[in-house]
């Protein structure tokens, strides 16, 4: 596949915005959908769109084969088993998951919890949540100059108390990638958990959850080419025995009685209460066929283009910091001196880019970056280096930023 | 008060008070009243505060971090209501938000506040330029 053949598969790409082609640099929020994604979508709505496991027909069972299928699909992508594989409405549903289902239940006063400062909201507030409830303590890691949390960073708050680190493999702001693999063995070796965010990580880079030796991975769909309102919590098997689910309802209880007996339904469809999602499921399906078709080797390769070439041109620009040098992902933060980065946005838009300003849902680091917020360039490996020429010659041209007040 | 048609004008006008804002500190003053507003997708975070006595809007400030449009937009109205009453500067208010949002309105109260009439073709502005004056809003909603 050539960078031509992908771009026909998003047909928003070819559609203008204030007389201009879209240049899509936001892709950190979310990533566009590609024609096969929306036709499988489409293939739900068509062709199955009853509920599975409920009725005796052939329309429900044909869904039920397709969502065992992406099941399956999602496992073997991360190298996972299915029944590791809870589907829930993305990455954000997946750690309140966690943490409502088993750090509510398993953690008491004096356990600890480690996080770091660059984490997404999502990742911040259920834990706040959780110490809240438990007594447990939060212990939020300040970061260093390598803009990650490494090995020397976490070390010293590892003991008996540490029951649970949570981190994004990639930062959602910094764009830096963690040895994962290094920092589950150490927390292992005290007897904690590691739960990863893979939200920026899992669309961009091989995910292997049994190399990593993690406990429970979350991400989302709608950033993998997905679509919204989908996503997947991994967690291995023995630890999601120990989980109660939090929500409740049909689809995952067997019986019940007026005894206020239960039974619930089996692993994983015991954390799947409701009619699931199931076009995002079957959408998310052909998202991972579609990536593993472009191939981890070409997104790696272009990302790290788009990357260096934008990196290197707003270094040359006199009035643009950045913000981020370490990052190993196609995320720059920076800002564009004397000018307000919600300011720079607009004015990104009125040149037809779409980039991120603000502080991209991660407040902690405000203090570490020392700035109130950032613009956020965030590309996939559908973007092009013409693409970035123009991201620049708007960086150079950003501080006329309030022409786009007056178009 | 028709200058602030000439985008030149306009620009100067908004970078004047976003460099310069009027009135930017807390109120310190017997009866103030704060209210804070912010918004969940950018860093826009200010406080309102004002002071009423007799139905006129005695002193009017803002503070709190702001991008430019934000900033310069909660200036001007910051001078253009104190020393108002009650009814006049609902009517101001009303004016602006009918402005900002492209439906008829009296432009001859809304002095600087003009050069913010460009907004609803920057739809995702209308938060920013109306930020300070939501707040104004509700503030003398709870008085009446």
């Amino acid at each position: 596949m050539t960078i031509k053949d992908i771009r026909r598969d998003f047909p928003i790409l070819k559609k203008k915005f204030k007389g201009k082609t879209l240049a899509y640099f936001d892709n950190a929020a979310t990533s566009l959908k590609p024609l096969p994604v929306v036709r499988a979508i489409n293939h739900y709505y068509l062709d199955l769109p009853v509920n599975a496991g409920r009725g005796e027909y052939d329309l429900s069972f044909a869904l039920e084969k397709e969502i065992d299928q992406a099941r399956e699909k999602v496992a073997t992508f991360i190298h996972a088993t299915p029944k590791e594989i809870i589907f829930t409405t993305g990455t954000t549903m997946g750690i309140n998951m966690i943490a409502q289902s088993y750090a509510m239940n398993v953690l008491t006063k004096g356990d600890e919890i480690i996080i770091t400062e660059s984490e997404h909201a999502a990742n911040v507030l259920p834990w706040y949540q959780v110490v809240e409830k438990t007594g447990a303590k939060l212990i939020i890691l300040d970061l260093d100059q390598e803009q990650r949390l490494t090995p020397t960073l976490l070390k010293p708050y590892l003991n008996s108390k540490t029951k649970i680190v949570s981190f994004a493999d990639v930062s959602n702001v910094l764009g830096t990638k963690t040895d994962v693999q290094s920092i589950a063995q150490m927390v292992h070796e005290v007897g904690g958990l590691v739960i990863v965010d893979g939200a920026q990580s899992v669309p961009h880079f091989p995910t292997n959850v049994s190399e990593l030796g993690i406990d429970f991975l979350v991400f989302s769909g709608h950033k993998m080419l997905g679509p919204t309102g989908i996503g997947v919590l991994y967690g291995k098997l023995a630890l999601l025995e120990k989980m109660k689910p939090f929500y409740t309802g049909g689809g995952m209880s067997l019986r019940y009685n007026k005894k206020q007996e239960v039974k619930y339904a089996p692993i994983p469809q015991i954390f799947e209460a409701g009619t699931q999602h199931w076009s995002g499921i079957i959408g998310l399906s052909a998202a991972i066929t579609y990536l593993q078709r472009v191939g981890f080797d070409f997104i790696h390769a272009q990302e790290t283009k788009l990357r260096q070439h934008a990196l290197a041109g707003l270094k040359k620009i006199a009035h643009v910091q950045v913000y981020n040098d370490k990052t190993e992902a196609a995320i720059l933060a920076f800002n564009i001196k004397g000018v307000n980065p919600q300011d720079a946005a607009t004015y990104f838009n009125s040149q037809g880019i779409a980039v991120r300003s603000g502080q991209h849902c991660a407040r902690n680091l405000v203090e570490y970056l020392k700035t109130d917020g950032t613009v956020r360039w965030s590309a996939y490996f559908y973007n092009t280096i013409e693409e970035v020429d123009r991201f620049l010659k708007a960086a150079e041209d950003g501080r006329n930023f309030l022409d786009a007040y007056f178009q | 008060m028709h200058t602030f048609n000439d985008p030149i004008v306009m620009r100067q006008v908004i970078m004047d008070h976003y460099e310069h804002p009027r009135n930017k500190f807390k109120l310190n003053l017997p009866g103030a009243r704060t209210i804070h507003m912010d918004t969940a997708g950018c860093i826009d975070d200010i406080d309102v505060n004002i002071v009423i006595e007799r139905g006129i809007i005695k002193a009017l400030s803002f503070d709190g971090v702001a991008c430019t449009i934000s900033t310069a937009s909660t200036s001007i109205m910051t001078e253009l209501i104190e020393g108002k009453t009650l009814e006049e500067a609902t009517y101001i208010v009303d004016q602006y938000i009918k402005m900002i949002h492209a439906q008829p309105y009296d432009e001859s109260v809304l002095g600087e506040a003009m050069v913010f009439q460009n907004t609803h073709k920057q739809a995702s502005r209308i938060k920013c330029a109306t930020l300070g004056w939501q707040g104004l809003s509700q503030l003398l909603k709870e008085k009446k």
